[in-house]
């Protein structure tokens, strides 16, 4: 794939390459966090139209191939920082409707006690670490979570997401550097989705494909189709095997459409029907879908059963979290600095 | 007790706490087999081997954001910048990652940032900055600006214990320039705490860092003319003691603050506003400063003489507040 060229609108959409790594019970599972994002992702979209959800609300819809696929090829003891449009992710490492409901709204109880939103939260238990708005900056702290690691000999991976945008940011640079130089077990996702905000890939970057860069960092580089979950999969899979096994860093471009504005008030007049129509024939949900119905590891009626109960228990974590009143201002005061 | 240098009294406090707990860890820049810029690690790699000692790419981002990781992970890493300067391009790492982070998550963040800092050196616009005042101004950083080695010590110790990171200002000038009575062993001196170095009932000078041995100077210089000044080393600017610094300006009704740092939206800015709000009706005479001139710091001896306060300049300047 070429991720810095006009797309060719008439191409055929690829069939799922599926992941010999994968039995069906696991495939269901992959899609049901799929949906589950998506789902997810819809009712934000609500809450935001109802004015019930504040700040910004920034669509996953696209991306849940590349977020649930990545996230899923880890193990029990690695780490997961994700960035804002990874809400997959969370899903995969078993974090709890309501928690992330009282997160994003910033209700009583939340993670951060509304000191910050939407996904930025951490969860140390759930080995879940959330971005800042400064994207990039989040790739040296993932790389030096696992040099600690490595440092007392354990086997922890560390994966970590940056877009089309974030890639051009010098802490990029630095982090994925540094990581090779020391053979870090961390896994880059670069999920182009097309647009920084308004910007196409011709204003970010000139290289062909951004896991170019790899070369000059000296560590593995791929760029894989991002709406194809179990390609998505399989590759992470491989470079946690590799990062394990002490051969360092990988950076994973996973090209995919951010199918919406960057947040809920951008209109995105920017992106023209053509494109748009593009990348709605390859949703990865839709993907999938196709691939599991045509393979009989679902049917259709245990497709919308399944979507039917993720819709019931978010709209229960809904209607737990949007009538908590919002923390006390005291806590505004607090935590500042810590004991 | 040995006498220490400042530098060796540093280089101590890190390498007690490196035997103590196997936590700490040191990353930067030529630390390892060169032993660092200034020396200060000299030989720590053959005594704690080159992971805990660990040479870095230069990318001041990725040492500190590393730093962040790590102290996430249980570590209490402690990342060198080569000359405090450099700090500019860990920035963001400190002030948009730690500094938010424990009052974002409620975790803190283990992590010393030092390095040498100041000027009147003959360096250059690069390698003299007092920046420690940005810091101040984060939320969610400590800073600590060391005047003497058993302080340099005792507060690099606490530093290192602390769960919030802190930047940690050496003064490079003062690295090899004084030496005194260390304890040996572990030692701590809490943050937040101000040291009155000199007793005095006529007027009082507030600083750190440097400008605390000018203060003396001019101090001393002022005692043969039977004038006794209060010399007040906040050393930590965060935590800042206010109580110490109000309780002598009550005492003294006179206050100069001196530091090496450039006057405008310096720390002493800070400091004059909590004692005019606090202490007004007790001052005789306007709360005077004495800083570096709003300028980078030049390269000449000359242009940085004139620039950078010195003794001759506080002592001048407490002149004419006794005067006023």
């Amino acid at each position: 794939m070429n991720s810095n060229k006009p797309l060719d609108l008439s191409a055929k959409v690829p069939p799922i390459k599926p992941s010999k790594l994968l039995s069906n019970s696991r495939r269901i599972e992959m899609f049901t966090y799929m949906l589950q994002a998506r789902e997810f992702d819809l009712a934000m979209q609500r809450l935001n139209r109802q004015g019930r959800a504040f700040g910004g609300v920034y669509s996953q819809t696209g991306n849940e191939a590349s977020s649930v696929g990545s996230a899923y090829a880890l193990g029990d003891k690695d780490v997961l920082f994700p960035m804002h449009r990874n809400i997959g992710g969370h899903f995969v490492f078993k974090q709890d409707l309501n928690t992330l409901m009282l997160a994003f709204l910033a209700r009583e109880g939340s993670l951060m006690r509304g000191t910050d939103g939407t996904g930025h939260y951490a969860d140390v238990k759930k080995r879940i670490y959330g971005n800042v708005s400064h994207l990039g900056a989040m790739i040296p702290v993932a790389a030096g979570f696992v040099l600690a690691s490595k440092m007392r000999g354990e086997s922890v991976v560390s994966m970590t997401y940056i877009g089309d945008g974030g890639a051009q940011t010098g802490e990029f640079h630095e982090g994925v550097n540094f990581a090779s130089v020391q053979k870090l077990p961390l896994i880059l996702i670069i999920e182009n989705n097309q647009y920084a905000y308004s910007s196409p890939n011709s204003v970010e970057f000139a290289c062909v494909k951004l896991s170019d860069r790899a070369l000059g960092y000296g560590c593995f580089g791929v760029t894989i189709d991002g709406t194809d979950v179990e390609l998505v999969y399989e590759t992470c899979f491989k470079a946690a095997e590799r990062a394990r096994k002490g051969e360092g860093p990988s950076l994973i471009e996973s090209i995919t459409m951010r199918m919406r504005g960057h947040a809920e008030h951008d209109d995105f007049s920017y992106v023209s029907r053509e494109e748009l129509e593009y990348w709605k024939k390859r949703d990865p949900i839709d993907r999938y879908q196709k691939y599991l119905l045509t393979k009989k590891v679902l049917s259709l009626d245990e497709i919308t059963s399944i979507r039917t109960k993720l819709i019931d228990d978010i709209r229960s974590a809904i209607d737990y979290a949007v009538d908590l009143p919002f923390p006390s201002g005291e806590e505004g005061f607090k935590n500042v600095f810590i004991d | 007790m040995a006498q220490l240098t400042y530098l060796e009294a540093i280089a101590d406090a890190l390498r007690t706490e490196m035997h103590k707990d196997e936590r700490v860890f040191l990353l930067g820049e030529d630390i390892s087999t060169y032993g660092g810029a200034f020396k200060l690690t000299k030989n720590f790699h053959e005594e704690f081997g080159r992971s805990r000692v660990l040479d870095c790419p230069i990318s001041e981002s990725a040492i500190v954001g590393a730093a962040i990781g790590a102290a996430l992970n249980g570590m209490r890493p402690v990342a060198e910048m080569q000359f405090m300067d450099f700090v500019t391009c860990g920035f963001n790492q400190i002030v948009n990652v730690a500094a938010t982070t424990a009052y974002r998550w409620g975790i803190g963040v283990p992590m010393v940032v030092r390095g040498p800092s100041g000027g009147g050196v003959g360096a250059n616009p690069f390698h003299s900055r007092n920046s420690e005042a940005w810091f101040a101004h984060a939320s969610g950083v400590k800073v600590v600006c060391p005047a003497f080695p058993a302080d340099a010590k005792g507060l690099m110790t606490a530093s290192i214990r602390d769960n919030n990171p802190v930047v940690f200002y050496e003064h490079k000038g003062l690295y090899r320039k004084i030496k005194e009575e260390v304890p040996e062993g572990e030692y701590i001196i809490p943050l937040g705490k101000a040291r009155i170095v000199r007793e005095g009932i006529h007027a009082t000078i507030v600083s750190y860092g440097s400008a605390v041995h000018f203060a003396l100077s001019a101090a001393d210089e002022l005692l043969k003319e039977g004038v006794s000044i209060e010399v007040i080393d906040i050393r930590t600017l965060v935590p800042f003691d206010q109580e110490t610094v109000l309780a002598s300006a009550r005492k003294t009704s006179r206050v100069l603050i001196a530091h090496e740092a450039s006057l405008t939206a310096g720390f002493g800015g800070e400091i004059a506003a909590r004692i005019a709000e606090h202490a007004f009706e007790h001052l005789d005479a306007p709360i005077m400063r004495v800083a570096a001139y709003d300028s980078p710091t030049p390269f000449a001896p000359t242009l940085e003489k004139a620039v950078l306060p010195n003794s001759t300049k506080v002592m001048e300047a407490t002149r004419k507040l006794l005067l006023y």
